[in-house]
């Protein structure tokens, strides 16, 4: 595999990475959701998980959050273990994670929501100073004061990208941000997505392939619970096993 | 304008409302009533706070207390048996806080640390309001006592002295001296408990209440905040179970009860869930209706109460006082431009009735 | 010797208590996923059905084995029909309006017979073990226990009725798309769990106090059995029956019930604590 190495920094040292996932194993009852993963992702890297459905990506991200705990395997942020902490504790070490259906506050406004996830242990100046710079970004200031549980798909996704934003993590999760999104809020995503890959590590996982060819560098394929294949997207998106697995074929 | 302006207005308004029409009961009722009429109001400032105190952790906190009984016994005891011992009031006043407090740390460490279900956690705080209630109800006999106080078994503790100022254990207040301490106890806690809700412990502890995972997403552990909120609410309780006792001068197990966890269930429920004015008001409404019916005997109250209770889940499970807002709120809307002028007395009456 | 022997015959008959007043709770819960509120209530009602009916001159065992199922499952179905089954999904909700129902029960037997305490007398006498004496109506607590247990288990293991019970306590959807009427089950299931407590009610007519609040004295123990059970009705309750019959008799025996009581309630606490979802719901998950 000629994957561009994660372990080597831009000057081509080797670098400790953000993430290190070894030998991940999750099974409910008599199912592997996800099969001996090993995962490496770098600082300030980006990062995009494809598959077909049940492929174990949305399980691996949960894993990730503390929302699950892996019945085997060591996960490692930096230099602490995070195998098995609870979500709140991960978070703290500066994880933040869009769901893949939309998790807001829907009884709460817009800024409410925002204020909330900017203001965990950080003075009240700071904290409005993230809202406002955060509601402004995305573009939400003008509906700042309208309940999320009210809002149209496509806007509580904003909301809950501002939720993540907000809370200033170093690894940002997104699980199928462009879905239900137009294709002028595709494009926005996409820029977002970059924008914020300048200064933060990102694991996107997608199933459109041009949002993916927009955005990605190297992709991993999930399939079946296992790690497929990882490499740079043009190698990806041509692979024939890959189109296999999408098309609903086996690996072989 | 977005449409959660006037919300916020209304809301602050509301508040300073509450606040006014509070001072001027507290100020006004000593003139306006006799002596019974008094006692009687000081009887519903006591319930009032019982109801703020369920009214917070169910409503704000999510938390489904089931046993909110167990804190106001907890409390009104804690008060009896240590002003009976010390004479003076002002710590047993604070133990009235502190004791059920403390309880609920101990028994929400379990039940919230356990991540047990919403269901679980109505039943367990239930049936530990009614094993406590038959536990003090075992304590017949003299050698039942702490200290001086005897806990007396069902017939309760009599004669328990009043408040009085800090440190003139020999100059109990009167009638209207309680009046004075009761109600305004209920608008110091009242206001406190906006504070804690307009606070960032405020905002996490109903943001959890609104979705969970995503408060533990961004970094908040839940099971310290329901525990925070849950703590807070059976302090509140305590001193209304303190008030209570010194209304009566006399507190018995029925305090620990399932009928008194049931009736400040339909104080929440009748006033508005999610509000802090709607419980308060729905313990008077409730309360009166009791002695009402009290004072005829065909049929037995509790027959109303579980009718109310069946009545509203089933037709108006928001409550009267959220009724009551969102109709003001529509008026407004309709009537943009009468706005600035009506406004203020529109949203006093919406929220305050 | 003979004080060992009591107390092991006061051990069974106490787990048995706890089967016999918890079924019904747990058949309600294991299906419904909620706690019937009402659950003391529907036994105060099936105690007055034996009470008026043995009062009317009905032969004592027909009073106390037969009628108590029927009426009380009768009230339950009508309860279903008239206010549990709105509110289907809202489980806060349900639990509320069952709480109303247990208040307006109270209220309703207070306003028609006053509040006032009534008895049946027990229809057996008592035996010897060594030298103390037992009641023989121990026996019968015992022996209807175990046949509502093992009728209950004969009922889910064997019948259509208890598959597709079965089956709606698993996937309600699946069970909806296959055409279960989930709504007619849980009809069937809340009637079903108020003639256990009618019976409940019944049996222990002529050994408690029969009055309008007497459902009081026994939910305590009904719902920590039930937690601690979990949500498999016949392992559930045996199981929890049988270790919270024993703490609770050991610790009756030495001290007083009301600290019995407290015992109970301080070993569930503990116990959900380790297992939230109770015995069977971390274990034995597929139990009956």
């Amino acid at each position: 595999m000629n994957a561009p190495s994660p372990l080597t920094g831009h000057h081509g040292a080797p670098l400790r990475p953000l993430v290190e996932a070894r030998g991940v194993t999750m099974r409910f009852g008599g199912v592997t959701a996800v099969a001996d993963v090993d995962f490496t992702l770098g600082e300030v890297e980006l990062r995009c998980l494809i598959g077909p459905n049940g492929a174990g990506k949305s399980t691996f991200f949960k894993i990730l959050t503390g929302q699950l705990k892996p019945t085997e395997g060591r996960i490692r942020l930096r230099d602490t273990d995070i195998t098995g902490a609870e979500p709140h504790a991960i978070a703290r070490l500066g994880v933040g994670i869009k769901t893949q259906v939309p998790n807001v506050f829907n009884g709460l406004s817009v800024h409410e929501n925002v204020f909330v996830a900017a203001g965990r242990r950080k003075s009240i100046a700071r904290t409005r100073r993230i809202v406002d710079e955060t509601l402004t970004r995305l573009n939400l200031t003008g509906i700042a004061g309208r309940t999320v549980g009210q809002l149209a798909h496509g806007q509580r996704q904003w909301v809950e990208i501002a939720t993540v934003l907000a809370q200033e993590p170093e690894l940002i999760l997104l699980d199928e941000p462009a879905a239900g999104m137009t294709h002028e809020e595709v494009h926005r995503t996409a820029e977002l997505i970059r924008e914020i890959n300048r200064t933060h590590a990102l694991i996107v996982v997608e199933h459109d392939m041009p949002f993916i060819r927009m955005i990605a560098k190297t992709v991993t394929v999930f399939n079946q619970g296992r790690i497929l294949m990882e490499d740079t997207v043009d190698a990806v998106l041509a692979d024939a096993r890959v189109r296999d697995v999408y098309l609903g074929k086996q690996a072989a | 304008m977005t449409s959660a302006a006037p919300a916020r207005r209304l809301s602050a308004a509301g508040f300073l409302a509450t606040l006014a029409l509070g001072l001027a009961i507290l100020f006004g009722a000593p003139h306006a009533l006799d002596t019974f009429g008094l006692v009687q109001c000081t009887g519903f400032a006591a319930l009032a706070m019982f109801g703020l105190s369920q009214g917070f952790v169910w409503g704000f906190a999510g938390v489904m207390c089931f046993g909110q009984a167990a804190f106001l016994g907890l409390g009104g005891y804690a008060y009896a048996v240590a002003v009976l011992n010390m004479g003076d009031s002002s710590v047993p006043v604070l133990l009235s806080i502190l004791v059920p407090m403390l309880f609920a740390g101990l028994l929400g460490y379990f039940m919230f640390y356990g991540r047990i279900s919403d269901a679980y956690i109505g039943v367990i705080t239930l049936t530990v309001s009614v094993i406590l209630f038959q536990l003090v109800n075992a304590t017949s006999g003299s050698q039942y006592r702490i200290g001086v106080a005897e806990l007396g078994g069902f017939n309760g503790i009599p004669a328990i002295p009043a408040l009085n100022a800090p440190g003139h254990p020999d100059e109990p207040l009167d009638i209207e001296g309680i009046w004075y301490a009761a109600m305004g106890a209920l608008i110091l806690v009242y206001a406190l408990l906006r504070g804690i809700l307009a606070s960032r412990l405020g905002r996490v502890v109903v943001a959890i209440r609104e979705n969970e995972t995503r408060a533990q997403l961004i970094g908040y552990d839940p099971r310290l905040y329901k525990l925070i909120a849950f703590m807070i609410a059976a302090g509140v309780a305590g001193l209304a179970g303190c008030l209570y006792a010194n209304w009566g001068g006399f507190i018995s197990p029925t305090v620990f009860a399932l009928p008194m966890s049931a009736q400040v269930i339909i104080y929440v429920l009748v006033g508005g869930l999610g509000t802090l004015i709607g419980p308060m008001l729905g313990a008077v409404l409730i309360q009166a209706l009791i002695i009402a019916a009290g004072s005829q005997s065909a049929v037995d109250s509790n027959l109303g109460l579980g009718l109310v209770l069946v009545g509203f889940v089933l037709l108006v499970p928001q409550g009267l006082v959220p009724v009551a807002r969102s109709l003001g709120l529509r008026l407004l809307e309709r009537r943009p431009r009468r706005v600035a002028g009506t406004a203020q007395d529109g949203l006093a009456t919406g929220s305050a009735r | 010797m003979d004080l060992a022997g009591l107390l092991a015959f006061n051990v069974i008959t106490g787990i048995a208590t706890l089967v016999l007043i918890t079924l019904g709770l747990g058949v309600i819960y294991g299906m419904m996923r909620i706690i019937n509120l009402a659950h003391g209530e529907f036994m105060m009602l099936g105690a007055y059905t034996a009470v008026m009916a043995s009062g009317a001159g009905v032969n004592i065992w027909i009073a106390m084995l037969v009628l108590p199922p029927l009426v009380v499952g009768a009230i339950g179905l009508i309860l279903e029909r008239t206010v549990i089954r709105f509110l289907y999904g809202r489980m806060m909700d349900t639990m509320l309006a069952t709480w109303g129902i247990s208040l307006g029960l109270i209220g309703l037997i207070t306003t028609l017979y006053g509040n006032v305490v009534r008895g049946v007398s027990t229809p057996v006498g008592s035996f010897d073990i060594g030298r103390y004496g037992a009641s023989l109506y121990s026996l019968v607590i015992v022996a209807t226990a175990l046949a509502a247990l093992g009728a209950m288990f004969l009922v889910l293991r064997f019948t259509k009725f208890g598959l597709i019970l079965r089956a709606t306590m698993q996937n309600p959807r699946m069970a909806a798309a296959l055409g279960v009427q989930p709504n007619r089950i849980y009809m069937a299931t809340f009637a079903l769990g108020a003639a256990l407590a009618g019976l409940a009610g019944g049996v222990l007519a002529p050994i408690s106090g029969v009055s309008p609040a007497m459902g009081a004295a026994y939910i305590a123990r009904a719902f920590i059995t039930v937690l601690g059970g979990g949500p498999a009705i016949v392992t559930g309750t045996g199981l929890a029956s049988s270790l919270f019959g024993v703490i609770n008799e050991l610790v009756s025996f030495k001290t007083t019930p009301v600290i019995g009581d407290v015992a109970l309630l301080v070993a569930a606490i503990l116990l959900i604590r380790v297992l939230p979802q109770g015995i069977t719901g971390r274990y034995l998950r597929r139990s009956l």
